[in-house]
């Protein structure tokens, strides 16, 4: 016998496991990872993982996290791309399950991009860690 | 934790029999040897609508939608899209948007114009997860009913809504409601009728089989509000899947305290069994259905007493249709004004209709009420295929009629297709073109009710026998212009006089054609001639000397050896050989044979 109490503690869990069963709308963020297979060789597999659990237990809801193909600058992989309704797409580069926490925190939820992990900041920093 | 994709696999009758259960076993396969078993979900779902395309599987986020997928397709979906991210294009919707990229979904012609109320949850959960079922606000509606509204609030809400009956007969479901409410009795029963039987007509079996949650739960607040506290699901033996469904669906209700003594907690009892139905058409006959479900012949007996007075097992007794109750949870949860909203001044909200026949898009579709034919036929079904024209399409399956071309522009609710002769009916919607003959699909359709036919009552069962010997004498070029007139007054006998509604609708197919296309019946039985080339005794195949190329196709596809000739020269047909069977016809490439 489940409880008013846990029946919705039912709908609220199963909500966001079926939310990516609805195709993102113009207002959602999304967030899409390169998984072809130079991303998957670097490792974009735990980083889509992460990204997901975060957002599960943050119960964000206007974000979708979809896939996407070899972005064509494999050596940077793995790639996250951030799209914000009437902002400028932001590029992720070298992506860790680490990083990820940061990017949902300070991007997604607080809307400003983590710059020290985007492409443009690894190009005009090439000598360091690129 | 939360999977990255998800992949529906439609789980409908109808991909079923495409073999959708093979291709998800092979997804599952493919999954696991790629490790991905764990990110990956896979779901089989109730019917997406579009069976014309299918097996379908969509795959979400991207929500890329796969058509007529074959076992051998899978390894490339899984390789290229789920492992790489690339949607294989070719195999998906080929209806593409001004810049050229797929169109998504709901932007397709088929879904565009529909508006998905009953079937919300088709093709969207999993049917056999309750927990699914209650992602998308399930038994949200009946613990609202409960505790925050009365038993009559509950009634009221229904009759404001508008809501009429989705069997066909269209009577208010409130009034219906009230009646059971106001019957006095220690017992009261809440009944689903799910003998769905039309031919061609599939809407209630793909709401069981996708949703049967949504059924259960507006039974539940159906027994709330008239004091019923035992159900019961008369559902067509012929649905195994619909029935394995529902049978996983209340279990698992009755696992979670959802159905029993003390449903959800909340203080009344209620639980459904099942009934299974044995093939006979009338037992979806409301008073045949009650007798069938007592174990008895399932025979139709006189109203009144009606059911909400004296039904099942003599007791007050609920009965509503599948999709009826499809519409009851959202009434509930959205309020009755949301419902109002959609539809015309004496028809709310949307009717579900299996769209079949000579279209392009067969499938299930819903739409709001007053959406016109054209739409449903022209934008919904995308026309007729193979560039003919269409003649007139046929609502309410045998217990309706046919509405002419002339008529495509109406609205489709339940009084304009009453006006026009036909009925809403159960909601198959047949699309007949300028090959159909309709005194064929007359004689067609009164078989089927002749063979339906229970017995009991003189009017159906030999006035309904001897309208079809008469059509068949029409069909054969044996009657004469007065059979016409005869065959009018007998079907407004067996109308006036027939015991229930089988009887009652049975001559509308002859009624309505015989009102819309005279002319035809006139060619039959005075020029001796079926205008459409269908009726066999009236059509002979020959061969056109001019147009015939001699290339031999018609005499190999004869099964009977009616034909001869040398290759390149005009062929022959022998007459007193020829079977007409239609093969040559077809196998023709030349036009060159003529009936």
């Amino acid at each position: 016998m489940k409880t008013l109490q846990e029946l919705q503690e039912i709908r609220d869990r199963m909500k966001s496991r079926v939310a990516n069963r609805e195709t993102a709308d113009e207002s959602d963020v999304r967030i899409v990872v390169g998984m072809a297979t130079c991303g998957i060789a670097a490792g974009a597999r735990p980083v889509l993982a992460a990204i997901g659990d975060e957002i599960e237990s943050r119960k964000l809801t206007n974000v979708k996290v979809s896939q996407t193909g070899c972005i064509g600058i494999c050596a940077y992989e793995p790639i996250v791309e951030v799209y914000v309704p009437n902002r400028e797409k932001v590029t992720y580069v070298h992506m860790t399950p680490e990083k990820v926490g940061a990017v949902i925190a300070r991007h997604i939820v607080n809307g400003s991009p983590v710059t020290e992990y985007t492409y443009s900041y690894a190009v005009a920093n090439r000598g360091g860690n690129a | 934790m939360l999977e990255r994709a998800h992949i529906l696999v439609c789980g409908g009758t109808g991909c079923t029999s495409g073999n959708s259960k093979l291709i998800a076993e092979e997804f599952t396969r493919l999954l696991t040897e790629n490790g991905l078993q764990n990110e990956v979900k896979l779901i089989m779902t109730g019917c997406f609508g579009l069976c014309a395309k299918g097996p379908i599987v969509v795959v979400y986020p991207e929500g890329a939608f796969y058509q007529h997928v074959k076992v051998e397709n899978v390894a490339e979906i899984v390789s290229e899209h789920i492992l790489k991210g690339r949607v294989v294009a070719r195999l998906t919707n080929v209806e593409k948007d001004d810049d050229g990229a797929n169109k998504s979904i709901n932007e397709t012609a088929f879904y565009k114009k529909q508006k998905r109320v009953v079937l919300r949850n088709c093709g969207i959960i999993n049917p056999e997860d309750i927990d699914e079922y209650l992602a998308y606000d399930g038994y949200k509606a009946y613990e609202k009913a409960v505790t925050a509204m009365t038993q009559q609030e509950v009634i009221d809400c229904v009759k404001a809504s508008g809501l009429r009956g989705r069997g066909g007969g269209g009577f208010s479901t409130g009034l219906k409601w009230q009646f059971a409410r106001d019957s006095v009795a220690d017992q009261k029963y809440v009944v689903c009728n799910a003998d769905e039987g039309d031919p061609g007509a599939f809407m209630d079996r793909s709401l069981l089989e996708g949703d049967p949650h949504c059924v259960i739960e507006a039974m539940m607040i159906a027994g709330y509000a008239i004091g019923a506290t035992k159900g019961y699901i008369y559902v067509r033996a012929e649905y195994p899947i619909a029935v394995e469904r529902l049978n996983i669906a209340i279990a698992q209700a009755r696992d979670y305290g959802i159905l029993g003594d003390n449903a959800m907690g909340l203080g009344h009892a209620f639980d459904i069994e099942l009934r299974l139905g044995a093939g006979a058409f009338v037992c979806g006959e409301e008073t045949a259905l009650l007798r069938s479900t007592e174990g008895k012949r399932g025979e139709p007996k006189q109203r009144p007493p009606f059911p909400a007075v004296k039904g099942l097992f003599e007791k007050p007794t609920l009965i509503n249709n599948v999709e009826t109750y499809g519409n009851i949870t959202q009434i509930i949860l959205n309020g009755p004004e949301w419902f109002a909203a959609m539809g015309t001044e004496k028809s709310k909200g949307t009717k579900v209709f299996a769209l079949g026949g000579k279209i392009k898009n067969t499938g299930l579709v819903e739409i709001p009420m007053g959406t016109t034919l054209r739409t449903i036929i022209e934008e919904i079904g995308e026309g007729i295929p193979n560039g003919k024209r269409f003649k007139a399409a046929q609502t309410g399956g045998p217990s309706g009629g046919c509405i002419p071309a002339a008529y495509i522009d109406t609205k489709i609710d339940y009084d304009n297709l009453i006006a026009l002769g036909s009925m809403m009916g159960s909601g198959g919607l047949i699309v007949m073109d300028e090959d159909n003959c309709m005194v064929d699909i007359a004689k067609f359709f009164l078989e089927f009710t002749v063979d339906e036919s229970c017995g009991k009552c003189t009017p159906c069962r030999i006035g309904n026998k001897r309208l079809y010997e008469m059509l068949d004498k029409v069909t054969k070029g044996e009657a004469t212009l007065e059979d016409l007139d005869k065959m009018e007054e007998l079907c407004r006998y067996i109308k006036e006089n027939s015991l229930c509604g089988l009887g009652q609708t049975a001559p509308n197919p002859v009624l309505s054609t015989l009102k819309y296309f005279r002319d035809e019946y006139v060619a039959h039985v005075r020029d001796r001639k079926c205008p459409a080339g269908v009726c066999k005794a009236l059509i002979s195949y020959k061969i056109i000397e001019d147009k015939c190329i001699g290339c031999g196709l018609c005499k190999r596809g004869c099964p009977v050896g009616a034909i001869s000739g040398e290759i390149k020269k005009p062929h022959v047909i022998d007459p007193s050989k020829c079977i007409k069977c239609d093969a040559c016809f077809a196998a023709c490439k030349k036009n060159a044979i003529s009936k």
